[in-house]
C-alpha cells in the first residue's frame, strides 16, 4: 500500500456547515432562543398577553404583583406584563427596521466606495467620517427631535446614526475582496461593473455584514428604548419599554415594579442579540 | 511626528466642514417655515422677525449656511428660546458639569476594566475569566438609564445612602458634589468599563503570545516582571486610544444619565433643548459633541503615535 493511499480518508471527509457549527456554540442557542421567543411573543401578543396592554382598570391602580396581574399593573391601571408583551413590537421593530435601514443604504455606499475608489471614495469616506464624528445617541436624538417624535422617525434616525458603521465595514472588506483572482478574472471576462459587484463581491461580504447586522440590532433596541424614554419614540399610549421607564421614574418608592420589569426586557434581548452576534462573529470570521 | 499630526488634521478639518453642513441642514427636516419652527412654542412676531434676520431664511441656502457657520466659528451660537440666553454662555456653564461627570467616569471605568481585562487574560478559561466576560456582556446590555433608576431604587429609595439626583457645585461643596456624582458616575463608567475590559483582554492575550514575551520568560524572569514590565506596557498601548475615544463617547452617555439624575449638564441641555423645541440648541449641542469627538479622536492618534515605538522615529 503507498503512503499516499494509507494518508488519503477511508470515508470522505465532510466540514461543518455554518449552520450546523452555529447550532454547537451554547452562546449562539442562548442568544438565539432569547431572541426567537420575544419574537414570538411579539407576533403573537395578542394571543399571548392576559389583557388589553391599554385597558385601564382604576380599582387596580399600582397594584404589586399577584396572581392576576404577575408583574402588577401601573400608575392607571393597566396590566404591566400585558405591555412587556406588547412593547415588544416596537422594541423588535425598531431593531430591524433601523439596521434594515442602515443596510440598505450603508452596504451600497460602502461598496461603491471600495469598489470604485478615487473621488467617489473620498466623498463617500469623508461623509461617513463626519455621521460617525457625532456621538451615535445625540445624532439619533436630534434627527428624532427634528424629525418629530413617532415610532417610524424614531426608526430613521436610528438606522442613519448606524448607517455609517455598515459603510465602513462594506467599504473595508470590499477593497480587501476586490483584489482577489476570482474577481479580477471575471473583470477580465468582461463582466459589468454591477455583475461584479453584486454577484461577486457582496456575496463575499455578508459574513461580517451579518455579525454587525446582529450587534447593531442590540444597539438599535438599546437606541429605541433611550429615544421612548425621552418621549421620541412610540406614541403613548400604545406601550414601549422605554416609555414605561420613563413613566415608573414618578412612583418609584410606590411601585418600583414599574420600572423593574420593563428594564429586564431590555436587557434580556439586548443579551440575546449580543451572544448571538458573538457567536457568529466566532463561526463566521473564526480569524477574528 | 509633526507630519502625523498634520496629516489628521487635514482630515479632521474637512470632517468638521461636514459635519456642520449636516448639523445645518437638519433644520431643513423641519416641517414649514423654518422661523416659525424654530421658534417652538414661542410665536411672537419679535422672535420670528428676529430668527428671519439672523438666519436669513429668505436667502439662498448656501447664503444661509454661510451666515449661520461664520457666526458658529465666531463663537455666536445663536440664541435660545427657552431661556433667552445665549448658547454659548449656556454651553460654558454647562460643560464643565459633564467634563467632571466624565471624568470620575472614566476613573471608575479604567479602574474596573484594565484590572478585569488583565486578570481575564492571565487566567483565561478560568471561573475569573467567565465572570470577567459576563460583566462586559452586562455592561454592553443594560441601559444607563434603567442601571440608573435601579441604582436610585437601592442607594437613595431602600437604603438612603445617596441623593436621588441634583447637582452641588464641587468648590461649593465637595462631599455633596461627590456624593450626587457616585451614582451617575458608576452607571457611566460602568458601561465604558466593560468596553475597556474586552478590549484590555483580547489586547493581553495577543501580546503574551508575542515572541518577545516568549523571549522575557525564557531569560528566566519572574511572571510579574514579564507581565508588568513586558506584556502590559504593549498591551495597553491600544487601550489608552480607547480610552481616550471613550471619554469623547461619555458625552453621548451623559445624554440620558444626566436626565436620570436631574444633573444640569452638557447632556441634560440637548434634551431640555428637545423638550422646548429649542432647536438651535440641539444644533449647538451637536456640532459642540462632534467637534469634542474628533479633538478626542485626535489625541487618542497623538496617544498612539507617542506611545508606539514604531511610530515614534
Amino acid at each position: 500500500m503507498s503512503q499516499v493511499e494509507i494518508l488519503a480518508p477511508s470515508v470522505p471527509v465532510r466540514t461543518r456547515t455554518g449552520w450546523e457549527r452555529l447550532l454547537r456554540e451554547p452562546a449562539a442557542l442562548i442568544g438565539g432562543g432569547i431572541v426567537l421567543a420575544f419574537a414570538l411573543m411579539a407576533v403573537f401578543a395578542p394571543w399571548v398577553a392576559p389583557y388589553d396592554p391599554n385597558a385601564s382598570d382604576w380599582s387596580a391602580i399600582r397594584l404589586g404583583p399577584t396572581l392576576a396581574h404577575p408583574f402588577g399593573t401601573d400608575d392607571l391601571g393597566r396590566d404591566v406584563l400585558s405591555r412587556i408583551i406588547f412593547g415588544a413590537r416596537a422594541s423588535l421593530a425598531a431593531g430591524f427596521l433601523s439596521v434594515a435601514i442602515a443596510l440598505a443604504f450603508g452596504v451600497p455606499f460602502g461598496l461603491i466606495a471600495g469598489y470604485f475608489g478615487g473621488v467617489v471614495d473620498i466623498v463617500i469616506s469623508r461623509l461617513t467620517d463626519a455621521l460617525l464624528a457625532c456621538p451615535f445617541l445625540v445624532l439619533a436624538i436630534a434627527l428624532a427631535a427634528f424629525l418629530g417624535p413617532s415610532l417610524q422617525n424614531a426608526m430613521i434616525a436610528i438606522g442613519i446614526s448606524a448607517m455609517p458603521i455598515f459603510v465602513r465595514l462594506a467599504r473595508g472588506q470590499t477593497l480587501i475582496v476586490r483584489e482577489e483572482d476570482y474577481v479580477s478574472a471575471v473583470v477580465s471576462l468582461g463582466a459589468s461593473h454591477r455583475k461584479v459587484i453584486i454577484s461577486h463581491i457582496l456575496p463575499n461580504i455578508m459574513p461580517p455584514l451579518v455579525v454587525q447586522a446582529t450587534l447593531t440590532t442590540a444597539i438599535a433596541v438599546l437606541a429605541e428604548a433611550s429615544l421612548a424614554f425621552l418621549g421620541l419614540g412610540q406614541a403613548p399610549p400604545d406601550p414601549s419599554w422605554g416609555s414605561m421607564l420613563d413613566a415608573a421614574r414618578q412612583f418609584l418608592v410606590e411601585a418600583p415594579w414599574m420600572a423593574i420589569w420593563p428594564g429586564l426586557a431590555i436587557v434580556v434581548v439586548v443579551i440575546g442579540f449580543n451572544l448571538l452576534g458573538d457567536a457568529l462573529n466566532d463561526v463566521l470570521n473564526p480569524r477574528d | 511626528m509633526i507630519n502625523f499630526l498634520a496629516g489628521r488634521l487635514a482630515v479632521a478639518v474637512p470632517t468638521l466642514l461636514l459635519v456642520s453642513i449636516l448639523v445645518f441642514g437638519l433644520q431643513k427636516l423641519l416641517p414649514g417655515d423654518p422661523a416659525l419652527a424654530l421658534a417652538g412654542e414661542d410665536r411672537s412676531p419679535e422672535i420670528i422677525a428676529f430668527l428671519r434676520a439672523k438666519y436669513q431664511f429668505d436667502q439662498p441656502l448656501p447664503v444661509q449656511y454661510w451666515s449661520w457657520l461664520s457666526a458658529f466659528v465666531q463663537g455666536d451660537f445663536g440664541l435660545s428660546i427657552r431661556t433667552r440666553l445665549p448658547i454659548g454662555t449656556m454651553i460654558a456653564e454647562k460643560l464643565p458639569v459633564t467634563i467632571e461627570l466624565a471624568t470620575l467616569s472614566m476613573l471608575i471605568a479604567v479602574a474596573i476594566g484594565i484590572p478585569a481585562g488583565i486578570i481575564a487574560a492571565l487566567w483565561r478559561g478560568s471561573i475569573l475569566d467567565h465572570a470577567v466576560s459576563l460583566f462586559g456582556l452586562a455592561g454592553l446590555s443594560i441601559p444607563s438609564f434603567w442601571l440608573g433608576i435601579m441604582l436610585i431604587l437601592l442607594f437613595s429609595v431602600s437604603l438612603g445612602w445617596l441623593p436621588s439626583g441634583g447637582y452641588v457645585p464641587f468648590f461649593e461643596n465637595p462631599l455633596g458634589n461627590l456624593k450626587t456624582m457616585a451614582m451617575p458616575s458608576l452607571v457611566l463608567g460602568a458601561a465604558s468599563g466593560a468596553i475597556i475590559m474586552r478590549h484590555t483582554r483580547s489586547s493581553m492575550l495577543t501580546v503574551l503570545k508575542q515572541d518577545f514575551v516568549r523571549t522575557a520568560r525564557a531569560k528566566g524572569l519572574s511572571e510579574h516582571v514579564v507581565v508588568v514590565r513586558h506584556a502590559l506596557r504593549n498591551g495597553l498601548i491600544p487601550v489608552v486610544t480607547l480610552g481616550t475615544l471613550q471619554f469623547g463617547q461619555l458625552l453621548s452617555g451623559a445624554v440620558l444619565t444626566e436626565q436620570v439624575f436631574g444633573i444640569p449638564g452638557f447632556g441634560k441641555m440637548i434634551v431640555d433643548g428637545v423638550f422646548s423645541r429649542d432647536y438651535a440648541v440641539v444644533q449647538a449641542v451637536v456640532m459642540c459633541a462632534a467637534g469634542f469627538f474628533l479633538l478626542m479622536s485626535l489625541l487618542a492618534d497623538l496617544a498612539y503615535a507617542a506611545l508606539n515605538p514604531k511610530l515614534r522615529g
